[in-house]
């Protein structure tokens, strides 16, 4: 008991005296998961669109394969971009694993369809609405994605939220392909997981302390944003 | 002033839901000037007539001919839906987008926006959520959004629906000043007084034929088809 009331202190310390180890394993977090978030938005965005508003064959094959998707375990997903990376994988050569760049992709692997799939409800219900003053107005491909985007935008926050916030609490994928190496690859889950298996309960808290504000302030944005929703502030 | 309007041609048109013809077979023709209302009791095929005409409506046989060539028809034509559909957006935004499609600069669509707001009576509703005006206010921003581009063919689908007097003789207003600036307006209604006081010429439909067409001064005075002048005379028609 006397263990864990010591852990909480002294992670408390490290995160209010900026401890230097603290501060870049979260840039580090930050860093990956928002370009893993950037990354999945540019593909995630206007491919649930796309599945919304056109019509083709395979059309519900495709959204059954992104919910399937979603469903991946991130521990295989990371199984599945080391193989792919490590020196005898098809991209061995270039030299990724074991690198921020591998622990990106594959976030973004996990992140992708969860975002897409976000997506795509939202605009399958904007484009309900839509269809027929768009049609009428004799709008282009482009043009329909971009109105159904820009109407829809608080949705597609609420999506990317959230697909942040998988990809920043996410440990298992980012284990594997990024090797939790000290000063290159380690961020806030990967360092919990050490330090907590090394008994080290002090810097384990203080990370810890620092994804769950992270976590509560996504979730405070997702709220306010399905707020102004309802309100339409902007 | 508009661009002058063209006529259209409808040659052994049909139209098929469900493996079922729900309009045609039929033959119809619009002169490029005027003002058509379309008539008929609930299920004629009014609405399906106004979307074929518009090109947004899949046909089973048959031709649409306009007196124009199709690229050009698409910029020159303007619909108004039954229930108005409002860009989650304001009012000012709205009314924007059908000139910011095709590219205009923004002081001119400013100008535009201004002018229009006003003609229908919205001027000092431009900063709301169109989404939460009232009935009448969408259904007259919807009308203001049509004629923006100074479409040279116009179609409405029952735009007065469940408004009140006051509103439904503000949009006649807009509709007969856009006629006479030489929009070609064809437009359906439930409204018989609605219909007299704007026809030029009627257009009478039932179960998806073409009954009666003619001018408005002989269809209301004189109906040629017995369905015509019960429809007329208020008895239920189907
Ligand atoms: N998508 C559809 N599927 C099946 N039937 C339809 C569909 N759309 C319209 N209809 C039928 O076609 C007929 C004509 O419809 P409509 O053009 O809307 O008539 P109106 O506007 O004169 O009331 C109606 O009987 C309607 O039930
Ligand atoms: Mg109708």
């Amino acid at each position: 008991m006397n263990d864990i009331w010591a852990g909480l202190l002294a992670g408390f310390q490290l995160v209010i005296t900026l401890d230097a180890d603290l501060v870049d394993i979260t840039l580090r977090s930050l860093k990956v998961s928002l370009s893993a978030l950037v990354i999945a938005s540019l593909i995630a965005l206007p491919l649930g669109t796309w599945l919304a508003i056109r019509r083709f064959r395979f059309r519900r094959a495709a959204i059954a394969t992104l919910n399937a998707l979603m469903g991946l375990p991130p521990v295989v997903v990371g199984l599945i971009v080391y193989l792919l990376l490590s020196r005898s994988g098809p991209f061995g050569v270039l030299g990724l694993l074991f690198t921020p760049t591998a622990m990106i992709i594959a976030q973004v692997i996990i992140i992708t369809p969860l975002i897409a799939s976000i997506t795509h409800q939202a605009m399958r219900e904007l484009w309900a609405e839509y269809h027929d003053l768009l049609i009428s107005l004799n709008t282009t491909n482009r043009q329909r994605v971009l109105t159904l985007i820009w109407d829809g935008r608080r949705a597609l926050l609420t999506g990317a939220l959230a697909g942040f916030g998988r990809a920043i609490g996410e440990v298992g994928a980012i284990m594997i392909v990024g090797g939790n190496i000290d000063h290159a690859t380690r961020v806030l889950t990967t360092a919990i997981a050490l330090e907590t298996g090394k008994g080290d309960f002090a810097l384990a808290l203080g990370l810890g302390f620092v994804l769950i504000a992270l976590a509560i302030l996504l979730n405070f944005a997702i709220h306010t944003l399905s707020r102004t929703e309802r309100h339409d502030t902007w | 002033m508009v661009a002058k309007p063209p006529s259209v041609a409808l040659r052994d048109l049909r139209v098929k839901k469900r493996g079922k013809t729900i309009l045609g077979p039929l033959d119809l023709d619009l002169e490029a000037t005027g003002f058509t209302i379309v008539l008929g009791p609930n299920g004629a095929g009014k609405t399906t007539l106004l979307k074929v005409l518009h090109g947004v409506e899949r046909i089973a046989t048959g031709t649409v001919s306009w007196s124009m060539p199709r690229s050009r028809m698409d910029q020159e034509q303007a619909y108004v839906f039954q229930r108005p559909i409002m860009l989650r957006r304001s009012v000012r935004q709205n009314l924007a987008y059908p000139l910011a499609l095709l590219g205009r600069p923004k002081s001119e669509i400013a100008i535009q926006v201004e002018h229009w707001a006003g003609r229908v009576g919205l001027g000092n509703l431009l900063d709301q959520h169109a989404p939460r005006l009232s009935g009448g206010e969408k259904q007259k921003l919807a009308l203001a959004r049509a004629l923006i581009r100074a479409p040279s063919v116009l179609f409405l689908d029952e735009p007065c629906a469940n408004l009140d007097g006051r509103s439904t003789r503000e949009i006649e207003a807009v509709l007969q000043a856009a006629h006479s600036d030489g929009t070609r307006i064809i437009m359906t209604t439930h409204d018989l007084g609605q219909a007299r006081r704007l026809a030029n010429d009627v257009i009478f439909l039932s179960q998806g034929q073409l009954h009666e067409q003619g001018a408005a001064a002989d269809i209301f005075t004189n109906p040629g088809q017995p369905k015509t002048k019960a429809f007329l005379q208020g008895d239920i028609v189907e």
